[in-house]
């Protein structure tokens, strides 16, 4: 019964890795259509920002929470102006240039602190115990994190007169500025809180994985395939790909080891767009978000 | 053959290529000639991609995984039959195999092109993260252990069906050089046939070649496995310049290159990629031997710079400007000669012909 408790509970913590990686890759896919290439990034900044603030004396808690969505927000809104806006409804210039974007922040964070960081963090709340088995506090924690971000960012979308707005102009953007929306505002708003999401992310892995300059690199292929099975409902999109193929990895991981575990995470993605092209939330719930 | 004919400038090209082959060992120092060797794979490697995004429009962004299987299946075959005659063979089938097996599931799938961009490169990572793994005596295929992180040595080259005649560093040079060459006579031909003319005109425009009654996914599965295969074999001398394949070849940085090669190069062209990949990484690899600029950060500039400011590339952009250039001055030959016979008239002749 222990075991079992303890092995559904490291799956949903797969499962929930998976989609906390992707959700800001899907907000930026699924409102703007934009596939940013320079996601790994973005959550690889967000890890940074914790490192540097807390050697620097901030409480750690402060870093997470607070300062990684900030930085990498504000990173994503001066991107989004000096780039992005002038590529829109060019989608394979997008990719390019984001590609760009992402060998240029990796460039310039090996120059600032290195190829390897010197110090890392250690996750916070020590371990919790199941009957014989332990579990590491920082894993539950980042489960029920996820879970807040996701309502978090449902209820804005769905709730506040940003996120109708922000859903208007993606839906019918010339529409929404003969109403009066400036759009470029909204797309500013919109990658800035991509970025953001992702930067928290990254801000919440770092003690974790730790951080290095090419970190992206592990996270970007598992966000991408998520994403994109999904298809273009953000949320709906996002849960239901993470719970498949989250849960597959978590399976055939438990019972292979690790190696094995991403291949499956692949080959069912791969099968699944045989089948439905336009992801899962292009064949079943379309009408979610 | 009527291809063949038309093909004028690529056989100066291939001219000039034959040329270069044969002066470089007495310009060029020993130690140049074993690096150009997996250049030239590279080039390969550029090659295909060209021919792949250039000619039949499909974003293959990671063309870098056939160049790594042909490379791993290289290695491979050659330490278990104890030769590379039929290793080569056999590098270029799988990588080929491995094309169409993706291939079919993302051609018949119908999915769109940035899509497909996205999965090829998540392909390329996987096998990145799955071939780092593979360190221990455990993970081999036949006699050929895969080496994890650290790679595997690549056997080198012997003259066919004699395994005790290795060739030389000068030799494979040769070698490698002259499969340039006729490759790019191959993707030339390619291009200019029937079967490269429909692919040209999907990736035009793919609806309109479908009401045509032409089979855009078999069309687009078929320059793609082809375009598998031949970065498969650039795979095959860049291992042996190497003397060793690595994960490497699958890691992002070097997909990125060859996006980054073709881009610069030209999309369009085939020559274009090819002489970028020498020019890239000449500067490469002289900024790795500095530590002022990291040479990620350098790439990614060239890159945005590309997208934004010239997203033909540099051989398109300066073909058309001798061609306008060209163009201008035939103009203002026949205005003036049009001024000398009716000096009236002459200027209005030429502002509609200028509009055009």
């Amino acid at each position: 019964m222990d075991l079992l408790v303890s092995i559904i509970l490291q799956i949903v913590y797969v499962i929930a890795n998976l989609a906390l990686i992707s959700l800001g890759l899907a907000i930026i896919f699924g409102m703007m259509r934009v596939i940013n290439l320079a996601h790994g990034e973005f959550l690889m900044l967000g890890g940074y920002t914790v490192v540097v603030a807390t050697n620097n004396g901030v409480n750690i808690w402060v870093a997470i929470l607070i300062l990684s969505p900030l930085v990498v927000g504000a990173i994503g809104v001066i991107v989004e102006r000096l780039l992005i806006r002038f590529l829109y409804g060019r989608m394979v210039d997008t990719l390019l240039a984001t590609w760009g974007l992402s060998l240029l922040f990796i460039g310039l964070i090996t120059s600032i602190f290195g190829a390897s960081t010197a110090t890392t963090i250690s996750p916070p709340l020590g371990v919790v115990t199941i009957g014989e088995y332990t579990s590491s506090g920082y894993e539950l924690f980042l489960i029920g994190i996820t879970i807040l971000l996701f309502v978090a960012v449902y209820l804005v979308l769905k709730l506040t007169t940003l996120g109708l707005v922000a859903r208007g102009t993606m839906q019918n953007a010339e529409m929404a500025s003969a109403l009066g929306v400036s759009t470029s505002r909204i797309y500013m708003l919109t990658f800035g809180l991509g970025a953001a999401v992702s930067g928290f992310a990254g801000g919440l892995l770092a003690p974790i994985t730790g951080v290095l300059p090419t970190i992206g690199t592990v996270y970007i292929a598992k966000a991408f395939i998520t994403v994109i099975s999904g298809g273009a409902a953000i949320l709906a999109g996002t849960t239901s790909a993470s719970i498949l193929l989250g849960g597959l990895n978590g399976i055939i991981s438990f019972v292979t080891g690790p190696t094995l575990g991403e291949v499956a995470l692949l080959l069912a993605a791969i099968i699944l767009l045989r089948i439905m092209p336009r992801g899962i939330t292009g064949s079943i719930f379309r009408k979610s978000i | 053959m009527r291809e063949l004919r038309e093909m004028k400038a690529t056989w100066i090209i291939a001219a000039l290529g034959v040329l270069f082959t044969f002066a470089a060992p007495s310009i060029l120092e020993l130690f140049t000639i074993i690096t150009l060797a997996q250049v030239i794979g590279l080039a390969i490697l550029a090659l295909s991609l060209a021919l792949v995004w250039g000619f039949g429009g499909i974003l293959c962004f990671g063309q870098t995984a056939f160049f790594g299987v042909g490379a791993y299946a290289y290695v491979i075959a050659a330490v278990n039959f104890g030769g590379s005659t039929w290793a080569v063979l056999i590098a270029v089938l799988v990588a080929a195999a491995f094309a169409a097996i993706l291939g079919y599931f993302v051609f018949y799938g119908r999915v769109s092109d940035v899509y497909l961009a996205v999965i090829t490169l998540t392909v390329t990572l996987i096998l990145f993260s799955l071939i780092r793994r593979t360190s221990g005596p455990e993970y081999k295929v036949g006699n050929a252990l895969l080496g994890g992180f650290n790679g595997a040595s690549a056997p080198p080259l012997n003259y066919p069906w004699d395994v005790s005649a290795f060739m030389f560093p000068e030799q494979v040079f040769y070698v490698a050089m002259i499969a340039l060459i006729l490759v790019y006579i191959f993707c030339s031909w390619l291009v200019r046939t029937h079967f490269g003319r429909v692919c040209v005109a999907i990736r035009e425009n793919e609806d309109r070649a479908e009401l045509l009654a032409y089979d855009t996914r078999l069309y687009k599965l078929g320059i793609f496995t082809i375009g598998a295969a031949i970065a498969g074999l650039g795979g095959i001398f860049f291992c042996i310049g190497v003397s060793r394949v690595t994960p490497d070849v699958f890691s992002l940085s070097q997909s990125a290159l060859t996006i980054i090669w073709v881009i610069v190069g030209g999309r369009g062209t085939l020559i274009g990629p090819i002489l970028a990949t020498f020019a890239l990484y000449y500067l490469t690899s002289t900024l790795g031997s500095q530590s002022v600029l990291n040479t990620n950060l350098v790439l990614g500039t060239i890159l945005i710079i590309f997208v934004l400011g010239v997203p033909k590339g540099v051989v398109p952009a300066v073909s058309d400007w001798i061609q306008s250039r060209r163009g201008r001055k035939a103009l203002r030959a026949r205005e003036r000669r049009l001024q000398r016979r009716r000096p009236s008239g002459g200027q209005n002749v030429g502002s509609t012909e200028g509009a055009e």
